[in-house]
């Protein structure tokens, strides 16, 4: 069935983007990218000694799959600009997800740093993919400014709490002209398929996936979860009723004398 | 300083290089891959990392051109695991 979604110019046939943090190893970590589907993935950009080298790029170079740096870290729209300027010529690509993060207790973004930023780097020629709240106001201000997508988050990086306000995702989807990304939060395999029945466009995770004690199997289930929840969002789903309505029919019916 | 270098803060180490170094035998050394003049890797392969000097972005085309000078913060960065 032909369902792909366009995000800045990409066909793509999975709406599972699968981040490559939290991994124990980069064998699990490419195993897991494997077996998610995954044609897009996220990376962070780090001093070349620290980041041990060339090999996540390297491993992303053997596999076909799309990079999409991220700015995370960042506090400030200034040391965003500049993460997202050196990760278009660290991995030639104008594609950058945005983040700038209000503090590391709640790595929530920062609105008014995330703005800023998303200006700056659209009218700089980016492709920015905004890490935003579950706010749609702010997830409308941030595609007038010209992002190619809208990433709300469920929840916090990395609690695995779900989707917090459904409702407000639900709005953001429902409203947002460019693809929306449910983007951090997912827990398991029903937070991924509730973010697509809510009508996003596609789910990014990474720590419920390297983070699970089986990696790949939860990468599949995370895959067949958004697929399920795909087709439940366009299949239509039946209207909340407060009282029961029989699936059977009421003719016909055997009477106790 | 030692006769004939100069000291360079490199990924945040302290590091000294040869005076009259560009930044491309700079990041080459570091990286441990032969570049050509236009910083392409001589391996065929893709580069993946990205200079830094106090602050500044420096495209991979002005590394040849570019002298390092005493007291440079360089940063090379790369992807890694995240997000």
């Amino acid at each position: 069935m032909d369902d792909t979604v366009n995000i800045a110019g990409v066909e793509l046939d999975s709406r599972l983007i699968m981040g490559t943090g939290g991994a124990t190893s980069l064998a699990t970590l490419e195993e897991a990218l494997v077996a998610s589907g995954t044609q897009v993935t996220t990376v962070a950009i780090r001093r070349y000694a620290a980041a041990g080298g060339n090999s996540v790029f390297a491993m992303l170079e053997r596999l076909g799959v799309h990079a999409l740096p991220n700015t995370a870290g960042c506090f400030t729209a200034r040391d965003a600009v500049l993460t997202a300027q050196l990760a278009r010529e660290a991995l030639e690509t104008e594609w950058i997800k945005l983040e700038v993060v209000a503090d590391e207790d709640t790595l929530l973004p920062d609105p008014l740093e995330l703005l800023t930023a998303a200006d700056e780097l659209v009218a700089d020629g980016f492709s920015v993919f905004a890490y935003t709240n579950d706010d749609p106001i702010l997830a409308r201000r941030l595609e007038d400014v010209g992002v190619a997508a809208v990433m709300p988050a469920g929840a916090p990086i990395g609690t695995g709490l779900g989707i917090l306000n459904p409702h407000n995702i639900s709005m953001i989807a429902e409203a947002a002209h460019v693809p929306v990304v449910l983007d951090a939060g997912v827990g398991t395999a029903s937070d991924a398929a509730l973010a697509m029945e809510l009508g996003c466009d596609a789910v990014l995770l990474a720590s419920a996936v390297t983070r699970a004690h089986d990696a790949p199997l939860m990468a599949r289930a995370m895959s067949a979860a958004v697929r399920a929840g795909r087709d439940a969002y366009r299949a239509g789903r039946i209207p909340r009723r407060s009282l029961a309505r029989a699936s059977s029919p009421a003719e016909g019916r055997i009477a106790v004398p | 300083m030692t006769a004939g270098h100069i000291s360079i803060v490199l990924d945040g180490t302290p590091t000294k290089v040869p005076a009259g170094s560009t930044l491309r035998e700079t990041i080459a050394r570091h990286i441990d891959r032969e570049l050509d003049a236009s910083s392409a890797p001589i391996d065929g392969g893709r580069l993946g990392v990205a200079v830094a000097v106090d602050g500044m972005v420096v495209p991979r085309g002005d590394w040849h051109d570019h002298l390092m000078v005493d007291g440079a913060a360089v940063d090379v960065v790369t992807a890694t695991q995240g997000g």
